[in-house]
């Protein structure tokens, strides 16, 4: 059989002109590009489903509280739960430090120019981390409201954090972003007072990308709110 | 600028399909909604496959456009956002059928 093209005929040629440039032979491929990281993230969820692990991919834009809100909530659940967190920059290992100051094991990624985790990364960050010991896994993802949605790391669920010092309007302005979201975490509702950021009209607008979003309105500064996202993470989603 | 790593992604599933030959043309398809710009990943390509069997290749972009399935009243239409509705029955959210496509569909080798 031909491999080329699969026909039953050996030895055809399989040569044509293509606009104008050197005749080839075509190849089809038809694979998914990100076939490589969707393999590498696969293994990450066998690894975590193995071990029991509830891993969470954190997105975000920069500054929107991922890690204030990790540090709190790590705090807050310790004794009960066992968390890891992976953490995702450009550069600097600051964040790996505010969360070893909680005594959660961490990981630092530095991506060096890349915008975002892939899943070879963190593969790569879990052989350091003590994954027969962990309950749920937190990935804080490289702040960067696009490019982080196109990439499996092997999570259970993404979850974007939006703050209300954003504008409301993020979900429409970051659609895949929302749209590859299933739960959201509107953080620094303690600002609202004093500022015009409408709620009902953000969460409308996040529940239009992606419908059957979960939100928790919440803040890691004060702690509002926060007991009913432990509660999620205690049930484990 | 995740179009490098896309590009990336290209030049290593080609290099595994070419037998070692040189590649004349790469045809990809990108869905509308698959958050990937073309003009962006032309201008990736050229440095990305410096130095690789991809080396001068053309590089063609199919752009597959977006449709979503209403299942309330089950009409596929064009979608152009995330967040449109059916434009039969006004149903506020239609599930993707197409447009979120980043594949390589084939390559042409000396």
């Amino acid at each position: 059989m031909c491999t080329t093209c699969g026909c039953p005929e050996e030895g055809h040629d399989h040569h044509h002109d293509h606009d104008g440039h050197l005749p080839g032979t075509r190849i089809t491929i038809e694979t998914d590009i990100l076939a490589k990281n969707n393999r590498y993230a696969a293994g990450n969820r066998a690894l975590f489903k193995a071990n029991g692990i509830f891993a969470l991919n954190l997105v975000s834009s920069p500054g929107s509280g991922k890690t204030t809100i990790l540090e709190r909530t790590l705090c807050d659940l310790s004794g009960n739960l066992r968390c890891a967190v992976i953490e995702g920059d450009q550069q600097t290992d600051n964040d790996a430090r505010r969360i070893a100051a909680t005594g959660v094991p961490v990981k630092q990624i530095n991506t060096g120019a890349g915008c975002h985790l892939d899943a070879h990364m963190v593969g790569h960050a879990l052989e350091e981390l003590p994954t027969r010991e962990m309950d749920i896994l937190f990935i804080e993802n490289v702040g960067n409201l696009v490019c982080p949605a196109s990439f499996d790391l092997g999570e259970a669920h993404k979850v974007v954090v939006l703050s209300v010092t954003e504008g409301e309007d993020k979900p429409l302005k970051y659609p895949q972003m929302f749209h590859a979201a299933d739960v959201m975490l509107l953080n620094k509702i303690d600002l609202l007072p004093y500022l015009d950021f409408d709620v009902e009209k953000c969460l409308e607008m996040a529940r239009r990308v992606s419908p059957g979003i979960r939100i928790f309105q919440l803040s890691a500064k004060s702690g509002q709110g926060m007991a009913e996202w432990y509660e999620w993470l205690r049930g484990k989603g | 600028m995740h179009e490098l790593s896309i590009v990336q992604g290209v030049v290593e599933l080609c290099e595994q399909h070419c037998g070692g030959r040189r590649v004349l043309a790469v045809t990809l398809e990108i869905g509308s909604l698959s958050g990937a710009v073309p003009e962006a990943l032309e201008f990736c390509f050229e440095a990305a496959t410096k130095g690789t069997l991809l080396e001068g290749a053309e590089l063609e972009i199919e752009r597959v456009e977006a449709t979503g399935y209403c299942s309330d009243c089950g009409v596929v239409s064009p979608v152009e956002t995330y967040f449109d509705s059916c434009p039969s029955c006004g149903a506020p959210a239609l599930l993707l059928r197409t447009g979120e496509e980043m594949r390589v569909k084939d390559l042409e080798v000396e």
